[in-house]
């Protein structure tokens, strides 16, 4: 803002802090929670100062507390991890090709099946969840990470997004390669690919975190609990009825589950943001 | 280095009732070493031509030769031949010494000949000191010397070139001009070069093909080309102030027309004396020399006369002559040029 103004200067600041309070409050009664036993953490007010009982809570939650009733987190970072991974980097591949496929080549229907993956945009997996348990539980997939990834891989987004980025591409360029003696696939190589390195990175983190964040499906076509992405066994820890839930334990889990993405977003902040922005050739 | 035969060469688009024809037939051999440019307005089809013999545009009819051999199927790489694009077409990611080795990478060519290649077209285009340079961070002049690179490399039989200069400023134009024309007599390889600009056409060529409307109008060296212009399209097309094309004047017989060069003619005061008779309608000041308009019956007509030389007042009556042996005569229906049979 070019204007000098104290008054909107205060403002603007206000505005931020009260957003910035909104937001990182929850998180930060959280991580509170994750450092006081159980008996502090459940009694009214919760303290509101971090305890010092950081390091026996996130062992436990981590490894299991030794009697097998608290579920080790560990494994279920790792599923999640192996799960958000494999999805955002098969989506990217598969989106860069199909958009590839779409922007450069004739074939009959082109624009028939660039229409029909564009309307796939407008149906969410909730619509089609029922039909893709069957598919996957009859391919025999239930409780793999095949059968928890292989139905959120094809993206709509992606594709057009992709689709987008490739028609900004001037057609001198495809020409110059054909005059190289670039076939299709060292075009894809050799041009393609780095230039959209930035779009890629952006994807990759909108990606990774859709892919850690998924609770529907893994609740579906995992039954076994070496398969739970941290998610669900968030959410499992969390007992109904007249069990104690240790809420110092599912605090720390839920710190645990937001590093992964925290750390994707911070370490390619740099990227991604160039990768939204980005409209240089 | 090869020459190029075109023979009957068609290009249309579309079929059915919705053909379009761009190229009606084009027929030209190109010797060996020879640098040809072809020019003609904007949609007269000489990019598509250029194009087509690039291999980036299929042929609709007849055949290319490219030294001996018919290029109509072969893919752009296997033709033996550079281009350079109008925008460059640099790849933005890469260096500039990746951009020039591409084509030779992909080639499988050794990489100390490689090394070698793009060492030496650097040097002819002192481009040495920016080959680890992103073309985002090379100025208009030089991606465009980068592009020329490019093209040298590969040591290829025919060069292309469609439009290289037109993204440059004025002064870089004529200094780029010059180093092509170096670049040609060093190299001697076969050179095709695409312009609108009548300038560049006239500096550069050796032979200039003069195209409109898909058709080549006239085939020839810039002096036959500006001497002798073949049809009245050429006559006006060439030059600036372009040629003053006459048929209703005195002394114009029916069905002829009349071409003068601005330079060819000349003002003098009247009225009375031989000559056209007519009224100076504007003048306009070109530094070397000065361009006076005038009307005569129904014509109106340009004569370049000398800076130095007294011009005439705006409105004054003048008497207008042309130089005997400098007029061209044309057919009024076909706007071929006519030699022979006409009686002053």
């Amino acid at each position: 803002m070019i204007e000098r103004n104290r008054f909107l200067d205060v403002l603007s600041h206000v505005v931020l802090m009260v957003g910035v309070l909104v937001v990182a409050f929850p998180v930060y009664v959280t991580f509170v929670a994750s450092t006081h036993t159980m008996q502090e953490v459940v009694q009214a007010p919760m303290p509101l100062w971090p305890g010092s009982h950081a390091w026996e809570n996130y062992t436990t939650a981590l490894f299991g507390d030794g009697s097998g009733t608290a579920p080790a987190v560990g494994r279920m970072m790792m599923v999640s991890l192996i799960t958000a991974l494999v999805i955002a980097l098969a989506k990217i591949s598969m989106s860069l090709l199909s958009a590839f496929a779409i922007v450069y080549f004739k074939f009959p229907f082109r624009m028939a099946i660039f229409w029909a993956i564009f309307m796939t945009l407008m149906l969410p997996v909730e619509v089609r969840i029922g039909p893709t348990y069957q598919v996957v539980a009859d391919l025999g997939l239930l409780n793999s990470y095949a059968g928890l990834t292989v139905p959120l891989v094809a993206s709509a987004t992606a594709t057009f997004l992709f689709r987008q980025f490739f028609l900004t591409i001037p057609d001198e360029l495809v020409e110059a390669a054909r005059m190289d003696g670039a076939g299709p696939m060292r075009f894809f190589k050799d041009v393609l690919l780095p230039l959209s390195t930035s779009s890629m990175a952006a994807l990759f983190v909108i990606q990774f975190i859709y892919g850690w964040n998924q609770y529907l499906w893994p609740l579906l076509v995992t039954t076994e609990e070496r398969m739970y992405p941290v998610v669900i066994g968030i959410k499992r820890m969390i007992s109904g009825g007249d069990a104690q839930t240790e809420w110092n334990i599912v605090m720390a889990t839920a710190m645990l589950a937001m590093i992964p993405p925290a750390l994707v977003v911070i370490l390619m902040q740099k990227w991604f943001v160039k990768g939204l922005v980005d409209t240089e050739k | 280095m090869a020459s190029i035969q075109l023979k009957h060469l068609i290009k249309r688009y579309g079929a059915g009732a919705k053909t379009v024809n761009v190229l009606h037939g084009i027929n030209a051999t190109i010797e060996d070493g020879e640098f040809i440019v072809i020019v003609g307005p904007s949609g007269c089809g000489k990019s598509t031509l250029l194009r087509m013999i690039a291999g980036l545009e299929e042929v609709s009819e007849g055949d290319i030769w490219i030294g001996d051999r018919i290029v109509n199927q072969l893919e752009p790489a296997q033709r033996d031949i550079a281009m350079v694009f109008q925008n460059y077409a640099l790849y933005p990611h890469m260096t500039v010494f990746d951009n020039m080795a591409y084509g030779l990478k992909i080639a499988n060519v050794a990489k100390a000949e490689i090394q070698a290649r793009v060492d030496k077209a650097a040097g002819i285009l002192e481009l040495g000191h920016l080959l680890q340079r992103k073309p985002r961070e090379l100025s208009g002049g030089q991606r465009q010397r980068v592009a020329m690179g490019r093209a040298i490399v590969r040591q290829p039989q025919v060069f292309l070139f469609d439009e290289p200069l037109s993204n440059l400023d004025a002064k870089l134009r004529a200094q780029t001009r010059l180093e092509i024309q170096k670049l040609h007599r060093e190299l001697g390889i076969t050179s095709l070069f695409v312009t609108h600009d009548q300038v560049e056409a006239m500096t550069l060529a050796q032979r200039m093909m003069v195209m409109n409307g898909g058709v080549v109008e006239q085939f020839g060296t810039p002096e036959e080309v500006y001497n002798r212009p073949a049809t009245t399209f050429v006559a006006s097309f060439m030059g600036a102030p372009p040629m003053n094309l006459l048929l209703k004047v005195p002394g114009v017989p029916d069905g002829l027309v009349l071409g003068v060069r601005p330079e060819h003619m000349q003002v003098l005061p009247g009225p009375g004396g031989s000559g056209w008779s007519g009224e100076v309608e504007a003048l306009e000041m070109l530094g070397a020399e000065r361009l006076v308009y005038v009307r005569v019956g129904e014509e109106r007509l340009i004569v370049r006369v000398d800076e130095s030389a007294q011009p005439p007042a705006i409105g004054a009556h003048v008497v207008v002559t042309a130089r005997a042996d400098r007029l061209h005569w044309f057919n009024a229906q076909t706007g071929l040029r006519v030699e022979q049979g006409v009686n002053e």
